[in-house]
């Protein structure tokens, strides 16, 4: 009697401490892993920051670890001649560029969202193909326009203006989280006798605020990350350089200074990855729009 | 109900204008923008590269001199078009498997998966320059931690920026590093596969290899297209990480003006973009440069029209 009742539960005792035992190996195998993958994400900002604060002659050795913490060398690169007005530049570009591309997308993202017209595919069709268009296309025409209608290069305003008019990839994105607000809200303040350009201030941009925040932060690190624009419309002007265009030339003055090219590159890393840690969220959210939601 | 032959009455009339005129005023910057940013150029693109222009004198036409230039004369065309294609072929391939195989290791993650995915996030973040600044150093071959690791493990040190053979891998490893972007689209889109597929393909007897290729495969695929076709576009545009890797391993980084040996080592880096600047900018060969921009304009959207054929996800609408 006991054996009969015994045996089947001993069997499933068994069967449990199996399952129990796949499902722990299987956590260290999982979690090990990631721990292996996070030392390739993770230890290339761990040896910046070590030669950072080495001394000029242990940079240049293929020691790992500092002998001494010199943290005078981000003060150092701090005042290195025109590194300050890089900063400047910078937050000019990316600020100003910032603003503008979101003031400007926005009511285009929400028409194309939103409002019923003839031609509205082939609309949404020119913005995606605008966004995949390399920038290198119509470069030379455009620098041409710049420089000889306009005489701004040498400014950071040829980057700067085109931005008061739509940019592509910020229209595409707020466009599909547009897509997902209901109509009925619409159509409510709609009838409340609100305009649309009312509507969309006090109704749609208080729902869509994680989505313009995202299109602002990708917006404000493409600016801060752009090399190209400044290069081709800034480089001929020391005044204009930005960070990453100033960083690239940072070297030739410190030819052999390993530490404080490694100090100067986290200090443009720095707040990119600041602005990450307060706005989490939103960029996640705003990756996810970009290639999956439709 | 039939309003056929019945005229439209003037209240409506006017409600259709005013919509009209509504669309156009929220397109209005998007349309000043098309038209200037994107139309004009692309014309005079085309215009410039059946001239002969250096930028000062006024141009004149030439037929299909520039285009007879480039793909006989130009010494570095087919070089840069080869490794363009290398980068396309195994840099696209990589980073999409890499990312896909993040994505899924995320998503098995039960304990600090914010905090993993916070780190395998980051790099993507790092600006361009001072990644590729950064991965110059650590893969520098002879101070570099990469190669000093290796050798104590008795491996091969490689030149890595400094052997043309080993150069389009690091660039490829340094392209890997910033793969949090694809994580996250393709964390997205598993977490997006209904959990009861996997429970029936379990219940016929599924491995879990058999579960990723006829389940999760299946229902991500169009993802997986949209990471292909973005990832071919954007290598396509391929310029600052080749560029400042050259100038770094080469050593003589200039800002404006100081000239280095283009596509460093060898070539091994030289790309199509790059030859939009060095024709137009270097050279004062706007015709010539401008022949490359059409070449880079055709091939990007013949891919882009993959990703617009899929009409269910770019375009769709809520009605």
């Amino acid at each position: 009697m006991t054996a009969t009742i015994s045996l089947p539960l001993t069997r499933k005792d068994a069967a449990v401490r199996v399952a129990r035992r796949r499902a722990a190996l299987h956590w260290v195998a999982v979690h090990s892993l990631a721990i292996a993958a996070a030392l390739f994400f993770v230890l290339p900002f761990v040896f910046v920051f070590l030669t950072a604060v080495m001394s000029d002659r242990q940079a240049i050795t293929s020691d790992l670890w500092p002998r001494s913490w010199q943290w005078s060398n981000f003060i150092e690169v701090w005042h290195t001649e025109g590194f300050l007005s890089w900063w400047r530049n910078t937050l000019l570009y990316a600020g100003l560029g910032t603003v503008l591309t979101v003031l400007s997308s926005l009511p285009v993202a929400y028409a194309l969202a939103k409002f019923r017209f003839r031609g509205r595919n082939l609309a949404l069709m020119a913005v995606i193909s605008m966004m995949m268009l390399p920038p290198q296309v119509i470069i030379i025409p455009m620098y041409l326009f710049w420089a000889k209608q306009l005489h701004l290069t040498g400014t950071l305003w040829p980057l700067i203006i085109p931005m008061a008019f739509g940019d592509a990839f910020s229209i595409f994105l707020l466009r599909q989280f547009l897509l997902t607000v209901p109509k009925e809200y619409i159509e409510a303040a709609r009838i409340d006798g609100c305009g649309e350009f009312r509507t969309l201030l006090k109704v749609v941009v208080p729902m869509a605020k994680p989505a313009i925040a995202a299109v602002a932060l990708f917006q404000f690190f493409y600016c801060w990350n752009d090399y190209f624009g400044p290069q081709i419309y800034a480089s001929e002007n020391q005044g204009a350089w930005t960070l990453s265009y100033g960083l690239a030339s940072f070297k030739a003055s410190h030819h052999t200074n390993w530490n404080l090219t490694m100090a100067a590159t986290l200090l443009v890393m720095a707040p990119v990855i600041v602005l990450f840690f307060f706005a989490q969220k939103a960029f996640i959210e705003g990756v996810t729009l970009t290639g999956v939601k439709g | 109900m039939a309003l056929v032959g019945i005229p439209v009455p003037a209240a409506l009339k006017r409600k259709r204008r005013r919509e009209a005129l509504r669309t156009f005023a929220f397109l209005s910057p998007w349309l000043i923008g098309f038209s200037v940013f994107f139309a004009y150029p692309l014309i005079s693109t085309v215009y410039f590269s059946f001239m002969k222009y250096d930028g000062f004198s006024a141009p004149t036409f030439n037929g299909l001199q520039n285009w007879s230039y480039v793909f006989n004369d130009y010494p570095s065309f087919w070089q840069g078009l080869r490794n363009t294609l290398w980068l396309v072929v195994v840099m696209v391939t990589l980073r999409v498997a890499f990312g896909l195989g993040i994505g899924l290791l995320i998503t098995k993650v039960k304990t600090g998966a914010g905090i993993f995915r916070t780190l395998f996030y980051l790099p993507y973040l790092a600006p361009p320059v001072a990644a590729t600044i950064a991965f110059a150093f650590l893969l520098n071959p002879g101070t570099g931690p990469v190669n000093a690791f290796l050798g104590d493990l008795g491996l091969p040190t490689p030149g890595w920026f400094n052997d043309p053979d080993w150069s389009k891998p690091a660039l490829t490893m340094l392209a890997m590093w910033g793969i949090g972007d694809l994580m996250v689209i393709f964390m997205a889109a598993l977490l997006d596969v209904p959990r009861e597929q996997y429970e029936a393909a379990e219940l016929d007897g599924a491995g879990p290899w058999q579960k990723f290729r006829f389940v999760t495969m299946p229902n991500i695929s169009p993802i997986v297209l949209f990471a292909v076709v973005t990832g071919v576009i954007q290598t396509m545009q391929y310029y600052t990480q080749a560029i400042v890797a050259g100038k770094v391993a080469s050593g003589v980084i200039g800002g404006s003006g100081q000239q280095f040996e283009p596509g460093y080592p060898n070539g091994s880096t030289w790309t199509l973009p790059q030859m939009v600047y060095n024709l137009g900018f270097q050279r004062f060969d706007t015709g010539s440069a401008c022949v490359i921009a059409l070449i880079l304009f055709v091939i990007s959207m013949a891919f882009t029209s993959l990703l617009l054929r899929r009409k269910s996800g770019l375009l769709a609408s809520e009605d």
